[in-house]
């Protein structure tokens, strides 16, 4: 036993070593540092222990604009690339033919380079000197005006920003229904046919709720998936997002870390945090409607 | 066909491995499963004779497979010691011990070969023991000659049938020549042809290598078929030791009477009153035990004679003919459940009619016992 | 029989309607998926004066050209970004496969006391979130002075609870008796991973060994953080470094090239492991 006990840690313990010290002990770290008031990275001291930190965060008006561009973006994503990935999933099982085509089209985003895409967005989207860009020859065809998508208007900037993520998010979510659809007894499909049950009742009635863990699932990765924002935009806007009105939390707190703006540990500590505490509640409110509505 | 000088090539000269176990006992801790420890083995003391097949039989949760692991060495004693061989091998891994083992499920490995999978154990081999290469070989394939699946090396498991990776298994039990062949259940997963067919091959096998083979079951017709010797046990419990038709004929207690036969035996309320065993007011037998008071009286299906002047009368519920069984199913208030079952010879149907069938019965078919702890009374004719 | 009939014909029509309309769905979004990739394809084909002179871009090009590619790789070290991408991919995979398959054993082969204790913390540790860990990371990996080392770069990611927990699932449902049956024949503990389990779980290992691979690939953020010096930029910072500065800003076809190559090495992989990747991250998805 005691043999046993010794050579099952030691297979473990390359792990453990490794959570130990690029897990556990950040996870104690950054609680530390985020109430470590004045810190300076230099001469690595702090005058002292306190909510400093979170109360300059909170008040220091890139954040504000990160949490705000952050938000507007889970709210548009998360609602809109479920809904579409619900009736492409839908569309897929219901066909046959070219069915395995669509399905392998629709997972590239997944296993494509996020930066690299997104500059194609970005070209895709740019208004210069020498073109007016892709985007606004389509805007021109139906009677529209040019506009800048990266360097104009908030508006259109986030716009940008939210069909580059529809796009990135919607491979997965694909996926994930296409195949929690496909595992959906025939039988009950079989049985609601029998009743003469219509589509749509059969839709609401029965996909629905036997494919509501999955949703449900979706919904809660996708507002985390959200909320962590941050490579997407720096390939559209460029790593200076603060400039570009465009920062998201995480790039916030990057920011505060490292780059020009850099050498602020104990901020980024605070943002981290103030980042997890909204998505731990966020997530929690899901999962208790979650537990309410589905009854399986 | 294998020829037998092939086999005993396969297995030199032998010494001798018999079996026996010492006051052997396993108890399992409390744990997250048993909220109060178990005892599974409870303190065995058997001798299993060199070269014989041996069925360890008992219902499912018995602790038979228990005991085989501890046979095995994958199990160790809570105490009591185990000798192969006149060897104590008590604290010896199962690789010393030398011992074949056959899975219920097979436990063929799915991603090697047939042959790949013979040679697995003797691969394990170190140093001088690890014979080489083609003598490997050789000796797979001769395992595989003795089962019968020479023509099967290049599969894979997941391509046979059942039947076929109980060959399998048993050729990688028996390639490293083990002192002790054990099978665990090894019939459980196939079909019931299938099962009948492979139980003579373990025969047939076993009477050609001569290794000594320990399986369980918890099929006593199973058992009864092919064993040299029985081993009933129940509970953890060893409840009877022998030949099959000694332990058939002469059940320890109640619980092997009732454990062993199709159908099962007849369990009747009786009493002993002066020495004499009654079924109501009917004298079913006589004993000199001293015993008095209630008492179960059993009588075997085959010991029931319809005779007009029987001294057994019953109800009569039907009569069932089933290929060449006939047996007649009766009510007695004494019985057990109300009713039972008589297996008779079709000419006698001749002394059945009516509502009513009496019965004379054999008195070797007999067997009483004490209500309460099972134990056999013994009874004379009468 | 004739109301039948007529019922059997509207639904045929309607049917059929169904069927057109889900076509042109599934068909408008595959061409929104595939645009972006053609279009990148397309642009690093024309040639720098044949871009900069449509005004109104062009959704073909006459005179196709490979200069791009050329320049991608000679104007900025893109070759030596890929060989960087490469090697920290390779190692990152190899090392964080020894780390789960040893960790992924223990939980599911050995008994050890705090097995269940060890096992919740490791499970509860999936919750949380890299950006909590990563900025202690940066000045860990900082004061040992393993900024701008592949080291530096490797270290954090050679562990994956997640994957450890995939894989501990798997071993699990090797069945126990051919581990008895291994112990009769007397194969140790090592052996048997190596040549029972790992064999019999090789799909598994092969579907997070790509998984890891594509994230390796695509990871942006942690390299970003521990290299400015551009000997140790993964692709991705290359790209962004190319975005900021490279080329001179407006030589979009030459950043078309470097985008294209970058992306060629992940779309052939899962062109040909599309079942096994498809069904590794369908399987995480429905685990998680």
């Amino acid at each position: 036993m005691k043999n046993s006990n010794f050579k099952a840690w030691l297979f473990l313990l390359p792990a453990i070593a490794f959570l130990g010290v690029f897990m556990l002990y950040p996870l104690i770290d950054v609680l530390i540092y985020s109430f470590e008031e004045g810190y300076n990275s230099a001469s690595q001291s702090y005058w002292g222990i306190g909510f400093y930190n979170y109360s300059y965060v909170l008040r220091d008006p890139y954040f504000i604009q990160a949490l705000k561009n952050t938000i507007i973006l889970v709210i548009i994503t998360v609602p809109l690339s479920t809904g579409l990935a619900l009736l492409i999933s839908l569309g897929l099982n219901s066909i046959k033919a070219l069915k395995n085509l669509f399905q392998t089209v629709y997972f590239l985003p997944y296993v494509t380079n996020t930066i690299a895409v997104g500059l194609v967005f970005m070209i895709l989207f740019k208004k210069t000197a020498y073109t007016d860009g892709m985007i606004n020859l389509l805007i021109n065809w139906f009677g529209g005006q040019s506009v800048d998508f990266i360097e104009g208007p908030y508006w259109a900037k986030m716009m940008v920003m939210c069909i580059y993520t529809i796009w990135i998010v919607m491979p997965f979510k694909v996926l994930i229904l296409t195949g929690s659809l496909a595992s959906v007894n025939k039988n009950y499909y079989n049985a609601a046919k029998i009743d003469g049950t219509s589509k749509f009742r059969t839709f609401t009635r029965i996909t629905v709720p036997m494919i509501s863990p999955m949703l449900f699932y979706l919904i809660i990765t996708g507002f985390i998936g959200a909320f962590k924002a941050y490579s997407d935009e720096v390939a559209l806007f460029g790593t200076n997002l603060n400039a570009a009105g465009m920062n998201t939390i995480v790039g916030y707190i990057y920011d505060m870390l490292y780059g020009n703006s850099g050498g602020y540990p104990s901020y980024a500590a605070a943002a981290a945090l103030i980042l997890f505490i909204i998505v731990l509640t966020i997530t929690s409110i899901n999962l208790a409607i979650s537990k309410k509505n589905i009854h399986y | 066909m294998a020829v037998f000088p092939a086999a005993a090539s396969v297995h030199p000269p032998r010494f001798l491995m018999n079996i026996v176990l010492k006051d052997l006992t396993k108890i399992f801790p409390k744990s997250s499963r048993n909220k109060s420890p178990v005892t599974a083995v409870d303190n065995f003391n058997i001798e299993i004779p060199d070269g014989k097949l041996v069925g360890l039989l008992g219902p499912s949760g018995c602790g038979k497979s228990t005991a085989l692991n501890l046979i095995s060495g994958l199990e160790k004693p809570t105490h009591g010691r185990i000798f192969f061989g006149g060897t104590d091998v008590t604290d010896l891994p199962p690789e010393r011990r030398g011992v074949g083992m056959v899975f219920q499920n097979y436990a063929l490995y799915p991603h090697l070969s047939v042959l790949q999978n013979i040679l697995f154990p003797m691969q394990n081999l170190k140093g001088k023991e690890r014979p080489s290469k083609e003598e490997m070989i050789a000796r797979a394939e001769e395992a595989a000659r003795l089962v019968q699946i020479s023509e099967l090396m290049d599969r894979r498991p997941g391509e046979l049938s059942g039947g076929q990776q109980q060959r399998v298994a048993i050729a990688r039990a028996i390639v490293k020549k083990p002192g002790v062949l054990l099978l665990d259940e090894p019939l459980s997963n196939l079909d019931a042809r299938l099962r009948l067919q492979t139980r003579e091959e373990i025969r047939r096998i076993q009477n050609e290598t001569k290794i000594t083979t320990v399986f369980v079951t918890h099929d006593q017709e199973e058992a009864m078929s092919i064993s040299d010797l029985i081993i009933l046990m129940e509970s953890g419990v060893l409840n009877q030791v022998g030949k099959p038709q000694d332990v058939y004929d002469y059940p320890a207690n109640m619980f092997v009477s009732k454990f062993l036969g199709t159908p099962p035996i007849n369990i009747f309320k009786g009493t002993v009153k002066d020495g004499t065993v009654y079924i109501g007011d009917v004298p079913a037998a006589h004993t000199d035990s001293g015993f008095e008071g209630e008492a179960a009286v059993g009588i075997r299906p085959e010991g029931f004679i319809p005779d007009r002047n029987g001294i057994l009368s019953c109800g009569l519920s039907r009569v069932e003919v089933m290929g060449r069984d006939t047996s007649i199913v009766f009510t007695h208030p004494q019985a057990e459940s109300g009713s039972g079952r008589a297996i008779v010879s079709s000419e006698s149907l001749s002394e059945v009619s009516g509502t009513t069938v009496c019965f004379s019965l054999k008195s070797s078919k007999i067997h009483v016992f004490d209500p309460v702890t099972g134990v056999k009374i013994e009874t004379r004719p009468g | 029989m004739s109301n039948k009939e007529r019922l059997n014909g509207t639904g045929k029509a309607a049917r059929f309607a169904g069927k057109a309309a889900t076509y042109l769905l599934l068909s408008l979004w595959g061409l929104f998926v595939l645009f972006p990739f053609y279009w990148m394809i397309l642009t690093s084909l024309k040639s720098y004066s044949a871009y900069n002179s449509e005004f109104i871009p062009k959704f073909f090009t006459v005179n196709p050209t490979l200069n791009n590619y050329a320049d991608a790789f000679t104007t900025v070290p893109l070759g030596r970004y890929f060989l960087n991408t490469i090697l920290f991919t390779a190692v990152t995979t190899a090392a964080m496969l020894v780390v789960i398959i040893m960790a992924a054993f223990a939980f599911s082969r050995l008994e050890f006391a705090g097995k269940n204790i060890v096992f919740a913390v490791f499970l509860s540790l999936m919750m949380i979130p890299n950006e909590l860990v990563i900025i202690t990371n940066f000045v860990t990996i900082t004061n040992l002075n393993l900024r701008n080392t592949f080291l530096g770069l490797i270290l954090p990611s050679v562990t994956s609870v997640f994957y450890i927990y995939l894989l501990k699932e798997n071993f699990e449902q090797i069945p126990e008796e051919l581990y008895k049956a291994a112990k009769v024949d007397g194969t140790s503990d090592v052996k048997y991973l190596l040549r029972v389990m790992i064999p019999i779980c090789r799909p598994s290992i092969i579907t997070i060994t790509i998984l890891k691979v594509i994230e390796c690939w695509n990871s942006y953020v942690w390299p970003r953080l521990i290299t400015d010096d551009e000997t140790y930029y993964l692709v991705s910072n290359g790209i962004q470094d190319i975005r900021e500065s490279g080329f001179g800003r407006e030589n979009i076809p030459t950043m078309m090239a470097a985008v294209v190559a970058v992306s060629i090495p992940l779309i052939i992989i899962f062109l040909v492991f599309r079942k096994k990747i498809m069904s590794g991250v369908l399987r995480g998805g429905l685990k998680g």
